[in-house]
């Protein structure tokens, strides 16, 4: 009894509820680090950033060596690249999503895929460049090129793009599919017709965060895809592309002249985080939208 | 064609696409071995992985690799040990005590610093982050290990905080209920209930965490300093091994033994993110918390 009377001296309520304010003081203080932390970056970005955005530096060729001129032609390999990792990775992440979600029977086959996905998620990115750089470059002999880079790009976004989908599928009520089954719809109209037509919203935004990682990546188009300095804009799949990723790794760590280019590479980075984080954003928003006005 | 026999051909074809992760991960296997396994032919794996001299292109070249894999591994450290504890604590302000605007916002935030490009990241660290702490502790260079940890940390945020922060979520409400019942506060409740409920959740955001910063690379190539030497102070450089790929793929000859070394630890880092990889999907299957019953 004694000891019950003196546990609860000790635990004042006031020294209970001190240690409570303490420790939400602490919680609330981990977030704001975060906040700040994208906030400063976002903030140093954007400030010396900003001096070097100009028509002329999104619209032209870079000239004298580098050190002058814009960055239109990564900006345009990033886009076919980032055009090139959609066009892989959408269709057979959705499709795969589509067998997991409408047709599978939990089992030992789909608990082996799913670890798959699940394993592919955690492949490092320099390793998918190694993987390119072996089977698309190597093996398959497409070259340095758009093609293998929006390969590897694709399959490396492939699991994201799954996992979106499958979010997205099962989030169609169970009632839409028996509604359509029970008019005497096959299983594969009642999949076409009526659940990806519902669960298309939600696969594109969950998708678009992938795909600004796949704009966003370097290590995976290093050996694959990216040329320091193209003379020509790309002519056909078969060519290497400038991309902006690894244009700002080229002039920040390799160039003859890196303190004469910092303000390209802050211009640069700049018109990436541009586009990724729009993209990002554009996403959430979408996402945010969707979740608010759902109809069921 | 009757129409079962086409809804079975159709139910096959997807089958066939789903398979198609399983058949990308056995084709980097493919390539990696293809490509990286000659080099045993010249050097034992022990020697590779053991080796401390890595000077893949003197002559003769010395292609030992532990150099980088301490290097790896005291980044991945380092990092963890700045990233868990403000991921799992943004996680429990989203997810217990974070009013719903702020919540939405924070959520956001996350999700956009999960966003940034490696490349961005890497070059803040070099701009930034690397003369101010050059200034600073009055370093030969800014660009070491802390540096490295710090940017990586970063990059684990996210992953460790959106992934616990589900596992909190999912803890049945009831448990909180009969904490609050039996007159525990609400700090009490969230260390003595919510977080052992959610332990094998955040056990895996911790494990995935750590695979996403051992095989990061821009970070790493760009402001880890690139020593390939065993470091003594978290001021030394290091070079861990996606930084030793990536910086030295372009000028090693084509399938010479140095391509081949750098395949090599291809593998290395395949196998050891595949194995962090496997654990965080058994500890999330095998403690999984099955209705509100079990515990």
């Amino acid at each position: 009894m004694e000891d019950v009377m003196k546990s609860f001296k000790n635990n004042s309520m006031k020294w209970r509820y001190l240690k409570q304010a303490l420790f939400f003081g602490t919680v609330r203080l981990s977030a704001l680090i975060i906040v700040l932390a994208l906030g400063g970056i976002l903030f140093y970005i954007i400030v010396n950033g900003i001096g070097a955005i100009s028509w002329d530096f999104i619209t032209k060729p870079p000239t004298d060596s580098m050190t002058k001129g814009g960055i239109m032609p990564a900006i345009l390999g990033t886009i076919y690249l980032t055009i090139g990792a959609i066009a892989v990775g959408l269709p057979l992440g959705i499709a795969s999503a589509i067998y997991l979600t409408e047709y599978a029977k939990e089992g030992r086959i789909i608990r082996f895929i799913k670890v798959g996905i699940n394993c592919l998620a955690g492949v490092p990115s320099v390793v998918f460049g190694l993987f390119g750089l072996g089977f698309f470059v190597i093996f398959m002999k497409f070259g340095s090129s758009i093609l293998s880079g929006s390969l590897t790009l694709g399959f490396l976004i492939l699991p994201t793009i799954i996992g979106a989908s499958e979010e997205a599928l099962k989030s169609v009520p169970q009632t839409f599919r028996e509604a359509s089954l029970a008019l005497g719809v096959s299983k594969w109209q009642t999949t076409y017709r009526i659940v990806l037509p519902n669960a298309m919203p939600g696969i594109l935004t969950g998708s678009i965060l992938g795909i600004g990682r796949a704009a966003g990546e370097t290590a995976p188009i290093m050996f694959t895809a990216a040329a320091y300095f193209t003379a020509k804009l790309p002519g056909s799949i078969f060519d290497e592309v400038m991309a902006l990723p690894y244009h700002i790794y080229v002039l920040a760590t390799a160039g003859t002249n890196i303190e004469a280019t910092r303000p390209i590479q802050f211009g640069t980075v700049l018109v990436l985080v541009a586009v990724v984080l729009g993209i990002d954003l554009f996403a959430i928003i979408i996402r945010s939208y969707m979740r608010r006005n759902k109809r069921w | 064609m009757s129409r079962h026999i086409k809804e079975i051909i159709i139910k096959y074809i997807f089958f066939l696409f789903s398979l198609v992760s399983i058949v990308v991960l056995g084709l980097i296997v493919f390539s990696l071995f293809r490509e990286g396994l000659p080099i045993f032919g010249k050097v034992s794996v022990r020697d590779f992985i053991f080796g401390m001299e890595w000077y893949p292109t003197y002559d003769p070249p010395s292609f030992g690799i532990f150099p980088l894999i301490i290097g790896s591994l005291i980044v991945t450290f380092m990092a963890t040990i700045i990233a868990v504890p403000l991921g799992v604590l943004a996680a429990i302000y989203i997810s217990e005590i974070a009013p719903a605007s702020i919540k939405e916002i924070l959520k956001s935030v996350i999700e956009l610093l999960a966003g940034l490009p490696s490349v961005v990241l890497g070059f803040f660290g070099m701009v930034i982050i690397a003369p101010w702490l050059q200034e600073t502790f009055d370093l030969p260079t800014g660009l070491n290990i802390i540096n490295a940890s710090v940017i990586l940390a970063m990059m684990a945020i996210p992953t460790i905080s959106s992934i616990s922060e589900d596992a909190l979520y999912s803890v049945p409400r009831e448990f909180k209920e009969a904490s609050y019942a039996l007159g525990a506060t609400k700090f009490e409740t969230i260390i003595q209930v919510i977080i052992p409920s959610a332990m094998s959740g955040i056990s895996t955001a911790v494990m995935l965490g750590m695979a996403r910063v051992i095989g990061e690379t821009m970070v790493v190539l760009m402001v880890a300093g690139g020593a390939a030497a065993i470091p003594e102070s978290i001021f030394d450089s290091v070079r861990p091994m996606p930084a030793s790929i990536a910086a030295e793929m372009g000028e090693a000859p084509f399938r010479s033994a140095h391509y081949q070394s750098l395949f090599a630890i291809g593998i290395v880092l395949f196998f050891l993110t595949l194995t962090f990889n496997l654990i965080a999907d058994y500890v999330s299957h095998k403690f999984r918390q099955v209705g509100s019953g079990t515990l």
